[in-house]
């Protein structure tokens, strides 16, 4: 069970890196990667991707994908949003209950 | 040290009937480093781009949320840099505006009524990171709220100097930030006007005695009472007086729960559908803050904060034995029915090892927290009644 510190999070803080952004951040070195990088990062960070693993299955991240190309307009071609589904859904994704 | 736990381990007797999980935790968040995010102490990190930090629980050990402290949430990353507040304009205008305005911050401090409220503002999808099962979003914590002192002019008189006609509908909010493809919904919202028109409404150019924190807003936000921080527009640039239902993206679609489902008092009726309706005023809910620790034998007390919808807090009660039994604690000084009602109650522990305390806020209109989630697809409106676990160290 993880544990936090009610107290003394300055403490904390003082070690990390003051410069941390999200150049920092790297998705699973996973065939395709760099499509979903580069799809994805246009309009927000990567921290979302792993943020919401681990708990999607593979059709969650497939209704997340055509969200952002129906909804918010991302302009990922029909054949690219394929390979990101199958990334997101093999290496951040769930078995389907 | 304190656990939050998400929901009871299970085998609680009377409690029984709450979910069961091992599942973790409130603020695992990654803590991002002081400016981090410009004018901000450290805060909780989700997300860089665009930014969502939310404030550590600590800091609600006090009443007011200092603005360094105060939680950040955007939807889209388009947000400017720096705003100038000489050159800043909100303008009011639609087709049920009689006399459009174009005001400046310096008619708006000077040709309004001031007036100021202590109110919470509290993203609706605070405790998404709770969701069992668990939802897409952002996974926030206990943190994606605060309580500040806001001061600004009511909107109803920026209304009726604007002669806000009798067949507006809505009253439709947009600000400075937008999305970063052109085709993406930008992020504007609205109101059913008798919200708007509520005397606690206000366009708030001052938060805790100081300018807003550019990231909470600057340099003028909308303020909500009793209602969740999606109707709180930040760096606000525009009103509009509507004669039709708003029919955006952020309010057909986003930021709706299912019709009946919670035991909410406010409607949005020009934006009801048949099956869902937009989230209004923020459920009765607590916080454990305290203590970290306590000692066999020795005096310790549980702390913590309650809030609603404006109903106002009348009560909040412990539990040190999972939920078998409840003591009335003490309530702290009152801010107003809109903002953060501080509680404490105080005991001595007989044994060493963990110690789970819970906490259950009710408000006046006889509301409490509940026992298991009411799950909805978006994650909004969790009160569920959190188990902390406290270390009691022997004497």
């Amino acid at each position: 069970m993880k544990t936090l510190l009610l107290l003394g999070l300055v403490t904390l803080v003082s070690v990390r890196e003051a410069r941390a952004d999200e150049a920092s951040i790297r998705l699973l070195d996973k065939p395709g990667h760099e499509q979903v990088e580069g799809a994805c990062a246009v309009c927000h960070s990567l921290d979302y991707i792993p943020m919401n693993g681990g708990f999607l299955a593979p059709q969650a991240w497939e209704a997340e994908v055509n969200k952002m190309i129906k909804v918010f307009g991302a302009p990922i071609p029909p054949e690219d949003a394929k390979g990101i589904i199958d990334y997101l859904g093999k290496n951040y994704g769930v078995p389907p209950r | 040290m304190i656990d939050r736990r998400l929901l009871l381990k299970g085998g609680l007797g009377a409690a029984a009937a709450l979910a069961v999980s091992e599942r973790v935790l409130a603020n695992s968040g990654e803590v991002a480093a002081p400016e981090a995010i410009a004018g901000k102490d450290p805060l909780l990190k989700r997300s860089y781009r665009p930014p969502n930090y939310e404030t550590p629980i600590e800091i609600f050990q006090q009443d007011f949320t200092p603005n360094r402290s105060f939680f950040v949430r955007y939807h889209l990353a388009g947000i400017p840099d720096k705003i100038d507040a000489a050159s800043w304009r909100l303008r009011v205008e639609g087709e049920a505006v009689t006399t459009p305005l174009d005001l400046s911050l310096e008619a708006l401090r000077n040709e309004y009524e001031p007036v100021e409220i202590a109110a919470v503002c509290q993203c609706s999808g605070n405790r998404r990171g709770f969701s069992t099962p668990q939802v897409p979003g952002v996974q926030w914590g206990s943190g994606a709220m605060g309580n500040a002192l806001w001061k600004g002019a009511r909107l109803k008189d920026i209304l009726a100097k604007a002669e806000l006609r009798k067949d507006a509908v809505e009253i439709v909010v947009d600000g400075a930030d937008e999305p970063v493809l052109e085709q993406t919904p930008d992020f504007v919202k609205s109101l059913p006007v008798w919200k708007a028109l509520d005397e606690n409404t206000i366009v708030a150019y001052a938060m805790n005695g100081e300018a807003l924190p550019h990231f909470n807003g600057f340099p003028v936000r909308l303020v909500v009472p009793g209602w969740t921080a999606t109707y709180w527009m930040k760096h606000l640039t525009k009103i509009v007086g509507a004669t039709k239902p708003f029919d955006g993206f952020w309010m057909k679609s986003a930021y709706r729960i299912p019709v009946g489902k919670f035991p909410v008092v406010d409607r949005f009726q020009s934006q009801e559908s048949a099956t869902a309706t937009p989230i209004t005023e923020m459920v009765v809910n607590s916080l454990v803050t305290g203590p970290a620790s306590a000692r066999v034998g020795q005096a310790a007390e549980v702390s913590g904060i309650a809030w609603d919808g404006g109903y106002g807090i009348t009560g909040v009660e412990v539990s040190l034995d999972n939920g078998r039994s409840w003591q009335p604690s003490q309530l702290g000084p009152d801010h107003g029915r809109f903002a953060f009602r501080r509680f404490t109650y105080g005991f001595t522990p007989k044994a060493p090892g963990r110690l789970t305390v819970m906490a259950r806020a009710s408000n006046r209109i006889g509301q409490t927290q509940v026992n298991a989630l009411i799950f909805n697809p978006a994650g909004y409106h969790n009160n569920v009644i959190e188990p902390v676990d406290i270390m009691v160290k022997s004497n």
